[in-house]
């Protein structure tokens, strides 16, 4: 069993790493679309065996009860993203938009991309994950600006800064841990293995762990996109290509949270320390406050969503900070559905605006009539996401709101204005959008392929209606972790 | 017995002081004139140019009031006694008591009122430029100052002169970086404060620019002679407390004979060589500044001031 | 040697390093930017080998080195055949004058100082006080980023918080290889970065002062 786990792990980082150099190698688009999908698959269905057979922990590497599903999650919408990007790149292929040089890069960087967030998420060693990050934000700075434009350059350059300013913070908060453990566990390794970090976590010196979070909390809160940090975000999304939208928004994002989680589990074992919690909870309502509003005034539907990618960070995050079972639980099934719904969104979205042409809501209407599949997935995809029942969403959402009424409803007030106001916001947007009558000189037909977002859309759907107890059972397990 | 010989090393260090400082405003020029490539003026020309001053008639504006007559005097005992205080061969003399810091940036602070006054006092308008200049220089190089003596004071645990250098003398020290800080801020504020290159030009009097030479432009006769000595007695001050607080040895402590006290004068002399050929060098090797850049000069000092201050906390704790 | 003159002699790197980070604050030519950063990273470079020497951890003398060749030497290199091609060799300006600046930066050094000495009251003394001089190089290296408009004067900042970063690293005895990562990936930004983006910038609008760039900002919609 231990020999399968082993391999397994190795294999979800030697086979996107080994893909990336074929791929930079390889001409020839449909080649090269097919054969990265081929690795995210294989990627995929590595990761499955995963929950049967899990390694030993290594000084390196770890596979726990934490990062499984979590490994699971990702390489399924890399798989489902990779999906989408080859149809949609073919058609960025044809306008002109890139060049077959600029594509040997961008499938190259993807795989690269996965590599450095399965890393990221089975890193043991608290250096090594801060490496992985820095890794994954720096590809996807260089394909948030592969289109060239001048709003893309300047998109780029400043999610690079922020992202660098994000990243030498974390890792100043990294060196801090390292102190407090070195203390008591002794120099070298071992005192940045985390495996062996939370088992002594109880004796280190509050004082450095507090500081070692706050400033983890700025570095990696960055690239959550916590309020007011999160200015590179919208420009980032609506200048990239949307696949990079889809696995930022649905991704990049989750990982920079996990990161976070980590270190909370670690303050959570130590009785002395500061509760990160008003932190926290007071970094998530001003997210999901500062979003909400933003909601209304966006002309770009891009942007639009990736503001809502910020409320939803915002609410993972109070939900963390609220802690106790109930939120932590709704914490991390609001990030797996959230993930899912979100990429469905841009896949969508992606769609759209090749068949429109424009990426502009005013200049995009009625979809229900012209690109029916297009337009009734975006209506059910907006829903999901604004949080009404029977869908994934709703149930964390009120799982969020119950447990913050039960331990501190003062707090419920703002929680549920923010949740409603970005309903609002969402549907008004959403009612231009797809009814009326149908806008648009370019009414091209788009070879798109809808299967990956029906298939995340549905399975939002399943788990609104019912979650497999396995899940249901690990979810509790690790939210009783969470402290 | 006691008390006699202690007044007469301490009148002998005020003799000294006076009689050295022409001597190292000749040593410099001498330098840089040869830095230069010129012959240059003999050593010992600014004893002849106060000889001669002073035997001169002293002619006066009609609108010259009492203080244009009384400031010559008042900026030369100021600066005088200022010069006396500090340390020079001998540690923990008589009046040593009184060379507080402070005390010293009081008696130079004041001179330098009075001499900004009688800029002003005849109404002309270089008296005018060159007082208003004064003013905004003094207005931060003093908190530069202040900053300077925190930093030695917080080290030494007293502003008493004498104390700061038996402690740079006999505590383990060691090198720390306030101290370094502390001493290129002194060095900036020496520049500023005795009107050498990069902050105002002591060469020449016809500039429009210049700063400490226009106050004293309607001045003439002993007036005069009175406040170039003040001049040479300032930057002799300004030498000799930078050998005192960074590199004291040489220093005599108190109550040692004769011999201690000679070799405390050689060291003195030739601390003095070092600091008048360094200066010679330093204002050969860079050029004047436009006066709207002295702000950032002397600011870039006192960011060094309290950049030693705050530094000295992160202290050595063993 | 006497553990006291170690201590002097650390203090009086670190300390000289957040020094010559007021240095570069103060720059307003880019020629002269790039000699200062030269020295930073040189400062850097000796604080680290007498980290090593003290801590006896050779291989803290390997990371010396890379940020000896490196950083003060081949990165200034390049980036002056750089500026020279752009054109920019001109004076640049901040975004706030140099005065608002420096008293900000005294602020930063100050709260750092502030922050980090009663945070680990029982870790290593060295370490600590290491750590607060390295706190204030990162922040003023992003008092740097912020304050200026040039694109090539905002990777100069970068790279200075990067250093500070360096010599964190190094003060916590027996961080294993993460300093030699952190160094490799400096200098693998700093290469993406300076090839890349500059390139780009200079292509397509003529001039790296970001606040033309800001004609086209993203907030609009």
């Amino acid at each position: 069993m231990n020999a399968i786990g082993s391999f397994a792990l190795v294999a979800i980082l030697a086979v996107p790493a080994a893909a990336a150099a074929i791929l930079a190698l390889l001409p020839g688009y449909r080649v090269t679309a097919r054969l990265n999908i081929a690795a995210s698959l294989f990627t995929f269905v590595i990761a499955l065996a995963l929950f049967t057979a899990r390694p030993e922990p290594g000084r390196y590497l770890i596979v726990d009860d934490l990062n499984v599903v979590f490994i699971a999650l990702n390489t399924f919408v890399a798989f489902t993203t990779s999906v989408f990007s080859a149809s949609y790149i073919g058609h960025e292929l044809e306008t002109g938009r890139l060049t077959p040089v600029y594509l040997r890069f961008y499938h190259a960087m993807y795989q690269i991309l996965m590599f450095a967030m399965n890393l990221a998420l089975v890193a043991n060693n608290i250096g090594l994950m801060w490496v992985a990050i820095e890794l994954a934000t720096l590809t996807t700075v260089l394909m948030v600006g592969i289109y060239r434009t001048p709003e893309a350059l300047e998109a780029a350059w400043k999610y690079f800064i922020l992202g660098s300013v994000g990243i030498a913070l974390a890792l100043f908060g990294t060196i801090l841990v390292y102190l407090a453990a070195q203390a008591e566990v002794g120099e070298g390794m071992d005192a940045m293995a985390w495996s062996v970090l939370v088992t002594h976590a109880a004796a280190f010196d509050p004082g450095l762990l507090n500081l070692a979070f706050v400033f983890l909390l700025l570095g990696y809160g960055t690239k959550v996109g916590l309020a007011p940090l999160h200015a590179w975000l919208p420009d980032a999304h609506a200048e990239g290509p949307t696949p990079i939208s889809a696995v930022l928004s649905g991704l990049l994002l989750n990982v920079a949270l996990f990161a976070l989680l980590r270190f909370k589990l670690l303050l959570a074992a130590n009785a002395g320390a500061l509760a990160p919690g008003p932190l926290m909870i007071t970094m998530g309502l001003v997210s999901l406050v500062f979003a909400s509003f933003m909601l209304y005034r966006r002309r770009d539907i891009k942007r639009m969503f990736a503001y809502s990618s910020i409320e939803h960070m915002g609410i993972i995050t109070f939900a963390f900070g609220i802690g106790g079972p109930l939120a932590n639980f709704a914490g991390l099934l609001h990030m797996t559905m959230h993930s899912l719904t979100k990429s469905a969104i841009f896949f969508g979205v992606g769609h759209i605006a090749q068949a429109r042409g424009t990426q502009r809501i005013a200049d995009i209407r009625g979809l229900t009539e012209s690109h029916p599949m297009l337009g009734w997935g975006l209506v059910m995809g907006v829903v999901a996401i604004a949080g009404m029942p029977p869908l994934g969403i709703f149930m964390s959402e009120f799982l969020v709101v119950s447990s913050t009424f039960a331990r501190q409803p003062l707090l419920a007030l703002p929680l549920v204005a923010g949740l409603i106001i970005g309903f609002g916001a969402l549907m008004l947007r959403l009612q231009g959008l797809v009814f009326g009558a149908p806008s648009g000189s370019r009414d091209t037909q788009v070879t798109a392929s809808y299967v990956p977002m029906f298939a995340h859309l549905g399975l939002v759907l399943l788990a609104g209606v019912y979650l497999p107890a396995p899940l249901v059972a690990w979810f509790q397990n690790v939210a009783a972790r969470l402290g | 017995m006691a008390l006699i010989q202690g007044f007469l090393v301490q009148g002998a260090q005020m003799a000294l002081v006076l009689i050295l400082a022409p001597l190292l405003t000749g040593f410099v020029r001498k330098v840089k004139a040869r830095l230069l490539r010129r012959q240059g003026p003999s050593v010992v020309q600014p004893y002849r140019d106060l000889l001669r001053l002073l035997r001169k008639e002293v002619v006066l504006a009609e609108s010259a009031s009492w203080l244009f007559r009384a400031a010559p005097y008042m900026i030369f005992a100021a600066t005088w006694v200022a010069a006396a205080l500090v340390p020079t061969f001998a540690a923990g003399l008589l009046f040593s008591w009184s060379a507080d810091l402070i005390a010293i940036i009081a008696l130079l602070g004041s001179a330098r009122f009075f001499l900004a006054l009688a800029g002003l006092d005849v109404g002309t308008s270089f008296g005018g430029i060159g007082s208003s200049r004064e003013v905004m220089i003094a207005s931060l190089a003093e908190p530069a100052m202040i900053m300077i003596v925190f930093t030695l004071a917080l080290l030494a645990g007293t502003t008493q002169l004498s104390g700061v250098a038996s402690f740079m003398l006999e505590e383990n020290v060691g090198l720390r970086v306030s101290l370094g800080l502390a001493l290129v801020a002194l060095i900036m504020v020496a520049i500023a404060e005795n009107a050498r290159i990069p902050v105002d030009n002591p060469a020449t009097h016809l500039e429009l620019t210049m700063v400490h030479e226009a106050m004293v432009l309607e001045y003439s006769g002993r007036h005069l002679a009175m406040i170039e000595a003040a001049a040479a007695l300032k930057l002799l001050l300004y030498v000799s407390l930078l050998g005192c607080l960074f590199l004291p040895w040489g220093i005599a402590a108190s109550g040692t004979g004769v011999q201690a006290y000679a070799i405390g004068i050689g060291a003195f002399v030739a601390k003095l060589a070092l600091g008048g050929a360094l200066l010679a060098v330093f204002e050969t090797s860079i050029a004047k500044m436009r006066v709207f850049r002295v702000p950032e000069f002397l600011g870039a000092a006192l960011m060094l001031g309290l950049l030693g201050t705050l530094l000295l906390f992160v202290s050595r704790s063993l | 040697m006497d553990a006291g003159l170690q201590f002097d002699v650390a203090h009086l790197l670190a300390g000289g390093l957040v020094l010559v980070s007021f240095m570069l604050l103060y720059q307003d030519r880019m020629f002269g930017l790039l000699n200062v950063f030269a020295l930073h990273a040189f400062v850097l470079a000796l604080s680290v080998a007498w980290q090593a020497f003290i801590q006896d951890a050779p291989h803290l003398y390997v990371t010396a080195a890379i940020a000896l060749l490196f950083k003060a030497v081949i990165i200034p290199v390049a980036l002056h055949r750089i500026v020279l091609r752009l054109g920019i060799h001109r004076t640049l300006e901040t975004v706030v004058g140099v005065g608002l600046t420096m008293l900000a930066g005294m602020g930063l050094v100050a709260l750092s100082i502030v922050i980090m000495l009663p945070a680990a009251v029982d870790a290593d003394p060295l370490a600590r006080e290491d750590l607060a001089f390295a706190l204030s190089v990162v922040l003023l290296g992003l008092l740097m980023m912020v304050t200026r408009r040039n694109a090539v004067s905002q990777v100069v900042g970068f790279m200075s918080m990067e250093n500070g970063l360096i010599l964190a690293a190094t003060g916590a005895k027996g961080m294993p290889f993460v300093v030699e990562i952190s160094v490799a990936f400096s200098i693998l930004i700093a290469f993406i970065v300076i090839g890349i983006f500059l390139f780009r910038i200079r292509e397509r609008f003529d001039t790296v002062d970001l606040q033309a760039l800001e004609m086209f900002r993203g907030e609009r919609s």
